[in-house]
């Protein structure tokens, strides 16, 4: 599998990332590689096997639904690099 | 051309759990902003999410009462996107195996037409927070107070056809959801959510158009202009050698029309992933079958009950019946006074006036039984008449739990006039004020008796027996 | 007394038996850790004053008895990449500011609750992606054997610290060999547990499905002591196991008579494996054999499979992961945007360095719509085979035995110029992360330029006790762990 200019641009546009042409030119490289070295796994037969995204079987891991007080608003706006007294702060998100 | 509509709706609805799904913040409506949060709602670095156990209770029987299909071994997946509204730069949510598939709602519809409407699906997934944007600069302010609120989202079936049927199906789901304790479904508070997808099609075609989305639309009349606009759109459109874009639109109700959104800068790519932080969930057939016995009798059940039982008419029984704490009041009344009809009658005529007058949320109605019962009394023992009853009516809803009936009735000397010798120095006292009445009635103007009558009844403040009266005034017209 | 050559639990003792105070204890390693960083950078953030302040509380505790644990008053270094209140906690990266978290990860609680003194936070690489600590925001860790070397990673600054004496004991974090490999590098003792005996809340996930937070410490036996603290059932974190936990310190009796213990081929077949690593590690299965194990040659069918299996799961999860650093609620925002999508890229663009903005475009690449199959969902397929196999070799076997890394610690810089490389030097460490295993790395020897090798003991799920047992059995009977090296 060849990662394409455009693979780059892409994904680099849905995770929020800038890349200069250079950059974008090295990340094509790197990730080739990587994608190349991964396709090794088309030679392992997994046809028969289900996906395992938890890899011990426990279930049903459930809290009681009780309130537990809320943080400070202070503290948990205390680290924004933009804010306001009662709220986080971004550009305006509509025209 | 004839035209055919084709909608499905996805519908987000706000479970009533006491907490959060993930964390154990207050789902309390209002508060000041991001003063229900903690590091796991906002994002905070290392923090996860444990999922709270009312939430699946709440959902599966959702999924029940639509006749779904309830998926025994079902998992989180993680939906990716950049929005302020969301801290965690993602979504818990369910794409893979979401709780229940396969499930319908049957409508009944004003014609008398029934028609069913099948659910693909029902997942469960986290709120996102508010955005509120500033009037003086530049900038959109985050409140969190939302993010994390317990959500189903019930996705139908592209099988509506006309907007009666998607007001009646929302009507539908909030009266299930209601009967089950699991939302107050309040369109306008957000509790309730209705995006609506929708397509248009030459009548007889097979094929579906192409569809836009609606969204933003918070009350059942906004939905049906929503629906009207956008199907005239789409149609004079097409009619005009257009073609309808796929796209998602957003409804102002103020302006009465639909508006596209701005495209996101990127197409959307969610990146699903199974959420490796939450372990799978299985439901047990034990609790299935809890789940079903545990289930209440719905508005259907119960409006065919109404009927059988109270001899309630049609209409009558399905808008008692539709509304949970109405449904309530009405039966828990008639037991205590066994005068179905008489409690209908206030129930249809007050109650339902007073809640269209002032936009109550019948739900929240708050009527004794007991002292409804003993107002019913009063007025089927011929103690107060309908129209002196009103009045204790209005304090019988709105008095408080202090109100007492019988009290009442005395201090404002609203008993009904049974000393029929008052009536009859009344009428002959009307009778000579208005002598122009007298002589319209004696020249053939038999419609003057209902003036003679309503002088009466408002002199004896409406505390009199109509049926008295009208005797009274007659004999008394006669006699001239 | 100078505690710089002493165990976690020897200190402890000390403390208990009134020889020395929790706060000499903190001063001595304060002094060190100062001293040392200059050259060794294990630290990012020491708190002198947050750290005596504390001892002073502690010791009282101690004294009056309410403070038991045999840890109580020792003096604990903490990787930067859990969460400790009020205390700058980075990641070793730009992006998250001078963040100061508003709750102590549940680690960080135990320890407190348990008397332990936290002197400060240690370097790593950016966001525990990296095998050298080479990536990190706040300049590469040096390995203090040998200063021109990289202590290994990410857990550098963990594994760098003890070995450099500039901390008793420390926590760090294991995604796919994050302790063991640096341990090794470093010559000190670091075990990666099961998957879900050690909550995750709090720590700042790179791939939550492989992260595990572990101990780096002079010896097994201080490991268990560790693990008797910070392990546990907790209600913050869904993965945490429910169970009855073992006493992993009170199991440790050297007694090894009859274990199984495997050693796959295919480890000491593979190319990239540096002689005299193979000849220490098979040494130390001798020694163990001695102990009574028996030992036999295994094999290991996947190996080829576990590198490109775990970079996309690893991946992918980083890739969600670290969405939400986002230059909006906490850390850096970057001054240069116009509108939020701007504001989104810069900070990010900004904020991350080249390793983890390449496993981030990794990790968007594998789950994107048209690749998710083939990549995302082939890999959690061979994830299912990995455990299956592994799940058969512990079926005749209690544990595995194999080298922790291919090579000793490479010099800095070389292996950055060469990342296939370097993620190729994973090999015997990710695949316990996927299996969820536990693992740990003990010193084992020098190599001809006297730096040091560690031999990896892995274990069937849960079986952690076994595993610390056998390291512990291995201390009893060799002192490649009392062996010390002076920062110069």
């Amino acid at each position: 599998m060849t990662i394409t200019k455009e693979i780059v641009e892409y994904a680099a546009a849905l995770s929020r990332l800038k890349l200069d042409d250079a950059e974008t030119e090295d990340m094509q490289k790197q990730m080739s590689a990587i994608v190349d070295y991964m396709d090794v796994l088309n030679k392992l037969d997994t046809e028969n096997v289900e996906p395992l995204s938890h890899v011990f079987s426990i279930s049903n891991v459930m809290r009681e639904d009780e309130v537990v007080p809320s943080y400070d608003r202070e503290a948990l706006l205390d680290n924004a690099p933009e804010r306001n007294e009662e709220c986080f702060v971004v550009p305006k998100t509509v025209e | 051309m004839k035209w055919e509509v084709v909608m499905g709706l996805e519908v987000h609805v706000e479970l009533a759990t006491k907490t959060k799904i993930f964390c154990s913040c207050t789902t309390e409506f209002g508060g000041e902003p991001n003063t229900h949060c903690c590091p796991v709602c906002t994002g905070m670095p290392g923090t996860l999410p444990v999922f709270n156990r009312q939430v699946l209770e709440y959902a599966v029987r959702a999924g029940l009462a639509l006749n779904c299909d309830i998926t025994r071994y079902n998992k989180f997946d993680r939906k990716n996107y950049f929005y302020p509204d969301l801290p965690k730069a993602y979504q818990i949510s369910q794409l893979y195996l979401p709780f229940a598939q396969n499930g319908h709602v049957d409508l009944k519809l004003k014609s008398g037409k029934t028609s069913q409407i099948r659910i693909h699906e029902i997942h469960m997934e986290e709120d996102a927070g508010k955005l509120v944007h500033s009037a003086y600069d530049d900038s959109t302010y985050l409140d969190y107070n939302r993010c994390g609120i317990p959500l189903i989202e019930i996705v139908s079936e592209p099988d509506f056809r006309e907007a009666e049927e998607v007001t009646a199906y929302l009507s539908k789901l909030k009266s299930v959801f209601e009967y089950l304790g699991i939302s107050d479904c309040r369109m306008e508070e957000g509790s309730m959510r209705a995006d609506v997808n929708l397509s248009v099609r030459p009548e007889g075609s097979t094929e579906f158009g192409t569809r836009t989305e609606m969204k933003n639309i918070n009350s059942l009349r906004a939905i049906e202009r929503a629906i009207a606009y956008e199907s005239k759109r789409q149609i004079e459109l097409i009619e005009d050698g257009g073609k309808v874009v796929q796209e998602t639109r957003r409804w102002d109700d103020a302006k009465g029309e639909s508006y596209a959104m701005r495209s996101k800068e990127n197409a959307q790519d969610y990146r699903y992933f199974p959420e490796p932080d939450i372990p799978p969930l299985s439901i047990s057939e034990e609790e299935i079958q809890h789940y079903i016995d545990i289930t209440p009798e719905f508005a259907d059940a119960k409006a065919e009950r109404f009927m059988k039982d109270f001899g309630l008419s049609e209409e009558d029984a399905d808008i008692i019946a539709a509304s949970k704490n109405l449904a309530y009041i009405f039966e828990e009344t008639v037991k205590l006074c066994d005068s179905p009809s008489e409690v209908r009658f206030w129930i249809m005529s007050q109650v339902l006036y007073y809640a269209n007058e002032k936009n109550l949320d019948l739900e929240k109605l708050s009527i004794s039984p007991e002292k409804f019962a003993e107002f019913v009394k009063f007025i089927t023992g011929g103690k107060v008449t309908r129209q002196a009853g009103k009045q204790v009516f209005e304090q019988l809803m709105f008095g408080g739990t202090d109100f007492d009936v019988a009290a009442y009735i005395k201090e404002n000397e609203l008993e009904a006039v049974e000393d029929t010798g008052l009536i009859d120095s009344t009428v002959k006292a009307v009778i000579d004020a208005n002598p122009k009445a007298v002589e319209q009635y004696k020249g053939g103007g038999t419609k003057i008796m209902g003036f003679f009558v309503g002088q009466v009844m408002k002199q004896l403040k409406g505390k009199a027996d109509p049926a008295a009266v009208n005797k009274a005034v007659l004999d008394a017209l006669e006699k001239l | 007394m100078n505690i710089s050559e002493m165990t976690a639990l020897e200190i402890g003792a000390a403390i208990k038996e009134g020889k020395l105070t929790a706060t000499e204890a903190a001063e001595q390693v304060l002094d060190a850790a100062e001293k040392g960083n200059d050259k060794v950078n294990a630290y990012i953030t020491i708190c002198r004053e947050q750290a005596l302040k504390r001892a002073a509380e502690v010791q009282k505790k101690i004294e009056s008895g309410e403070l038991t644990s045999p840890l109580a008053g020792v003096p604990f270094s903490v990787k930067d990449n859990i969460c400790t209140k009020g205390i700058k906690t980075s990641c070793a990266s730009k992006i998250l500011g001078d963040f100061a978290p508003v709750y102590n990860a549940t680690v960080i609680q135990k320890l407190e609750d348990a008397g332990a003194v936290i002197i400060g936070k240690l370097n790593m690489d950016e966001f525990a992606m990296g095998s050298t600590s080479e990536t990190s925001y706040y300049g590469a860790v040096k390995n203090p054997w040998d200063l021109n070397r990289v202590p290994g990673g990410s857990s550098g600054g963990s594994a760098a610290a003890v070995a450099g004496n500039m901390a008793a004991v420390t926590l760090g974090s294991d995604t796919g060999g994050s302790i063991r490999q640096p341990a090794s590098y470093c010559g000190v003792t670091g075990f990666k547990p099961t998957y879900g005996t050690v909550s995750r809340y709090g720590l700042i996930a790179y791939a939550s499905s492989l992260d595990q937070i572990g101990p780096v410490a002079r010896d097994a036996a201080d490991c268990a002591a560790v693990m008797d603290i910070i392990s546990g059932k907790d209600s913050m974190d869904g993965t945490s196991l429910e169970m009855d936990y073992p006493s992993y310190l009170a199991s440790l009796t050297g007694d090894i008579k009859g274990m199984k213990i495997g050693m796959p081929k295919e480890c000491y077949s593979n190319s990239g494996l540096n002689a005299e690593v193979a000849g220490k590690t098979k040494a130390a299965a001798k020694v163990l054999e001695e102990a009574g194990a028996v030992v036999e040659e295994i094999s290991l069918p996947f190996l080829d499979y576990v590198i490109p299996a775990y970079y996309i799961i690893a991946a992918a999860e980083a890739s969600s992961n670290l969405s939400r650093f986002d230059g909006v609620k906490y850390g850096f925002r970057s001054e240069n945007y116009s509108g939020l999508n701007d504001l989104y890229c810069a900070s990010r663009s900004e904020g991350f360095g080249k390793e983890v903005k390449k496993r981030i475009l990794l990790g968007t690449f594998v789950l994107s719509s048209g690749y998710y199959d083939a990549y995302y969902r082939k890999a959690l397929k061979v994830k299912s085979v990995i455990k299956k196999q592994f799940d058969e070799i512990f079926s005749g076997y209690d544990l595995i035995l194999c080298p922790v890394a291919p090579t000793t610690a490479p010099e800095i810089g070389k292996s950055l110029s060469d990342p296939m490389a370097m993620y190729l030097s994973d090999i015997f460490t990710v695949s316990v992360n996927i299996a969820g295993l536990p693992g740990i790395s003990v010193p084992c020897g020098k190599d001809s330029s006297g730096m040091p090798v560690g031999v990896q003991l892995i274990g069937p799920a849960l079986g952690d006790v076994n595993v610390l047992n056998a390291a512990f059995a291995y201390q009893q009977r060799t002192d490649y762990h009392k062996q010390f090296t002076e920062v110069q």
